[in-house]
């Protein structure tokens, strides 16, 4: 995963998903307007409700490595994904596939996540597993660190290959950490002294670090889809409760 | 597995693994089946993770943060963190709940293991089943059993350094003849045949060594026709087949003897040479004995204190047994207090009236280390008149106390020292404490008079011990209110619960820096045994030996006595290595540990030692309670 201070601003394109429909309503239109049978088979697995509690959501934490910072340009190498729940991170059941991107490896990201040519030379184009990809993704509430890699990118790819965009809420444990720490007032004391307060970083390591969870080796999808669960969990556990509805924490 | 199942795995978990001790020993494929099956979840600090008699479905893992383990009636039980594996109790159970609820301590990570997958884990692999098995007793003896075998050389009994028969001659043959066989068969001694036994049924009428032959034939002047029976020595010092060679090495030291018969069932299996026994005991030790008995003065003796601790260091690196270190650092100071003794009379004069000396508490007990205070007394004859003969036993007393305070045998604080008139009585007297001690007991009385029921005679009428011992025995055994209140002192100290993080941690929760290993560990193990061996008439002195006779006695549950054994060693052990480690960091030692100089091997092994050692005074508590017969 890389980190959103190297990212271009926002696609305005993949941020219309919202829009004014509840998620489940929109997945149910979505189901009928998708043209590639894989994207429809995904949108009519459906989603939950927004008022369903946190801990009845089918939770599926996710990690993209790309070949770069451009999510028009670059494209994935790998993607991770491991299911959960408020009350297990199901790693046993963890998925990772290695993809062969459109776009040469750059020897830079080459050094970041550790995948090599070789190993991507033998590996599937992401069409050729989108199948199986969607449909471990399907019904699930994905949960990210910093929503904007993984959906420009996953968007951009299947633009690229079916000609279609990808819309699927999203919890974003970087939101939620910048929830807490960049909202923060100055206190009467800073705002005299003319100082800004303190900004805490909300990288996923030091979110992590917060919350006592230890430290794992970065930008491995599958690792980093991992450290992304067990961030979750934390947060819940200190900051919200099993009970909250889901529409508090999804975008 | 398949290239696509190799790419699921998840990393972090694997690593994880592979770096504890426990998953290290298995083999790889084993290994990744299990970071397979791992799943895993948050505990935020101060939350139940699973409550007693809930379905266990899980062995837990902790990946970081802290939990804490609990008994059913809601005490502590054990503190873990990052390693510590928990919920192996229950799934081994045949009903697989939750025997010991956890709590999480700190927000914490934990890996989840399947049940299935644990079970699988545990028959395939015994090494695994070892060491997650819950009995902390098993634990331990395989501990002690593993570091018995690695120093069997040390330990090694007498009869290991004997190869051959011994070679016999009839008395009546010549010196000449003696010289010739030695040189043939390549021995340095012959025993000498009892020519009224014969040769079906060898009985040895006495020894020659190749040194009696120089000295008392050579040197003597006398003739190679002289019969052997002439020259031999018929006063025979042995010892049995089943003694330890460090037992033997004292023989040699005690009678200025170089050669030992070796005896089983009355019959000589063979001989020992001092040379035999060289190699099983540090030349150091050896040397500091003797070399005790050559000085004369005070100042010479204590000039000695620095070789004391050079030996005691060196035993401990070559690995001897706390037996065998507590024996010899006894053996020393006794030898300390018999030349001081001597010396005292060469300046004071012959006693007046006879007088044994005693040693009490750890010397008494062969358990002495080098961080040790003097606990001695008097015994006088029954002749003894204050007013005629105190005087002289008086500066007698100050002389070797002082003496030995120069040597770095500290005063006693609680005054237990023939220095105290009420310690150099007359053996009425003495008979009289302890008739009292044991028949009228109260717990506090005996909380002072603890140590002199740990006695040991050092010098002059040491019979006198021995008889005070016989007394003591005679009497003590099912006294039960003086064994209830010898019980009620000896539980006043307990072990703490085990170790967390660089912390100590107590029962009821509470964190120390250090732990004093004497205090809490080796002094109410002592204590404890000392009740039983009481209780059961036995009038062995060192722990093991009053742990022998307890067994024997059948007083203790079944396998407890080898728990019990294999706890004060281990104790003893650490205990013994710390001070090592002092001394040769040039620290002046004591009998405080701080946790982080432990390793993780030693802190497991520790708490599996306290943890019986709680037990163990719990039965104590129990089999010696007020009112119930012994």
């Amino acid at each position: 995963m890389l980190h959103s201070s190297l990212l271009r601003p926002v696609d305005a394109a993949a941020q219309a998903g919202a829009g004014q429909e509840a998620w489940p309503e929109r997945f149910a239109s979505l189901a009928e307007s998708a043209k590639d049978a894989r994207l429809r088979a995904f949108y009519a697995a459906g989603t939950v409700s927004q008022e369903t509690p946190l801990c009845d959501v089918p939770l599926m934490a996710m990690d993209v490595e790309t070949t770069g910072l451009d999510p028009v340009k670059d494209g994935i190498v790998s993607i991770g994904l491991v299911p959960m729940s408020l009350e297990r991170i199901r790693t046993s059941a963890s998925r990772h596939w290695i993809l062969k991107p459109r776009v040469p490896l750059a020897a830079e990201s080459v050094t970041i996540h550790g995948i090599t040519d070789s190993q991507v030379h033998s590996a599937p184009d992401l069409d050729a597993v989108l199948a199986e990809v969607l449909a471990t993704m399907a019904g699930h509430v994905l949960v990210v660190h910093c929503r904007d890699i993984e959906r420009q990118f996953f968007n951009g790819a299947l633009r690229t290959r079916i000609g279609e965009s990808i819309e699927f809420p999203v919890i974003d444990t970087m939101e939620l950490e910048a929830r807490l720490h960049r909202r923060s007032q100055r206190s009467w004391w800073d705002w005299a002294l003319g100082r800004q307060p303190q900004r805490l970083s909300i990288r996923l390591a030091d979110s992590r670090r917060r919350y006592n969870l230890p430290r794992y080796q970065p930008h491995h999808a599958l690792t980093d889809a991992l450290a992304s669960a067990e961030l979750l969990q934390a947060q819940v556990a200190h900051r919200y409760s099993p009970e909250t509805p889901v529409r508090d924490l999804w975008k | 597995m398949s290239e696509l199942q190799m790419q699921d795995e998840q990393l972090e978990v694997l690593q994880f693994l592979t770096r504890q001790a426990l998953f290290g020993q298995l083999p790889e494929e084993a290994l990744r089946r299990v970071a397979a099956a791992v799943d895993v979840r948050y505990f935020k600090a101060g939350s139940p993770v699973i409550a007693f008699g809930e379905q266990a479905e899980w062995w837990f893992v902790v990946r970081s943060g802290a939990v804490e383990v609990f008994r059913r009636d809601g005490t502590l039980y054990n503190r873990l963190t990052e390693g510590g594996h928990f919920g192996e109790a229950g799934l081994l159970l045949k009903k697989k709940k939750v025997r010991f609820p956890v709590s999480a301590l700190e927000d914490t990570l934990l890996y989840l293991i399947p049940e299935a997958e644990f079970t699988a884990l545990f028959d395939a692999h015994e090494g695994f089943a070892d060491q997650v098995e819950t009995e902390d007793s098993t634990r331990l003896r395989q501990v002690m059993s593993r570091r018995e075998e690695s120093n069997q050389l040390m330990s090694a009994s007498i009869e290991s350094l004997v190869n051959r028969e011994p070679v016999w001659l009839p008395s009546t043959a010549k010196v000449l003849e003696a010289a010739q066989c030695m040189t043939e068969a390549g021995v340095s001694s012959l025993l000498i045949l009892d020519d009224a036994r014969g040769e079906d049924d060898p009985a040895i009428a006495g020894i020659i060594t190749d040194r009696d032959l120089r000295t008392r034939v050579l040197a003597g002047g006398l003739s190679h026709d002289t019969p052997v029976s002439q020259v031999m020595t018929t006063q025979l010092v042995t010892v049995e087949h089943n003694q330890l060679v460090f037992e033997a090495m004292l023989q040699m030291l005690r009678h200025n003897v170089h050669h030992l018969p070796v005896m089983r069932h009355q019959k000589a299996v063979g001989v020992i040479a001092l040379s035999d026994v060289v190699h099983y005991e540090s030349r150091n030790s050896l040397f500091v004995v003797s070399s005790i008995f050559r000085q004369s003065s005070v100042e010479e003796l204590a000039a000695l204190t620095a070789d004391v601790r050079a030996s005691f260091v060196r035993m401990v690196n070559e690995d001897a047994s706390s037996r065998m270190v507590g024996t010899a650092m006894a053996l020393i100071g006794r030898s300390f207090k018999q030349q001081l003794l001597a010396l005292a009379e060469a300046k004071l004069g012959p006693p007046p009236v006879p007088y044994c000396f005693l040693a009490l508490g750890s010397m008494a007990r062969n358990e002495q280390l080098v961080v040790t205070d003097q606990d001695n007394a008097l015994v006088l004859d029954n002749r003894f008149d204050p007013a005629l003969h105190d005087a002289y036993f008086k500066e007698l007393a100050a002389f070797v106390s002082d003496g030995l305070a120069q040597c770095g045998y500290t005063y006693c604080s609680g005054g237990i020292m023939a220095t105290n008139t009420q310690w150099r009585q007359p053996l009425k007297v003495w008979e009289r404490y302890f008739s009292e001690w044991i028949e009228q007991p109260t717990a506090g009385t005996l909380l002072s008079a603890n140590i002199f029921f740990d006695l040991d005679g050092v010098w002059g009428k040491i019979e006198w011990a021995e008889k005070l011992r016989a007394l003591i025995a005679q009497k003590a055994k099912g006294q039960s209110r003086f064994l209830a209140s010898m019980a009620r002192n000896a539980l006043l100290r307990t072990p703490p619960l085990g170790f967390f993080k660089d912390f100590v941690v107590e029962a009821d929760g509470r964190h120390s820096k250090a732990i004093n290993l004497k205090r809490r560990g080796t002094a109410p193990m002592a204590d404890l045994i000392r009740v039983h061996a009481l209780a059961v008439g036995s009038q062995a002195q060192n722990s093991f030996e009053r742990l022998k006779d307890v067994v024997a006695a059948g007083v203790l549950p079944p396998g407890r006595g080898q728990d019990l054994h294999d706890t004060l060693e281990f104790i003893s052990t650490v205990r013994i290595r710390n001070q090592a480690n002092d001394l040769a960091a040039g620290l002046e030692p004591d009998n405080s540990i701080e946790p982080d100089k432990l390793s993780a091997f030693e802190r497991k092994s520790l708490r599996d030692a306290f943890l019986i050692l709680s037990e163990a005074q719990g039965y104590l508590k129990f089999r010696y309670q007020p009112g119930r017969s012994v």
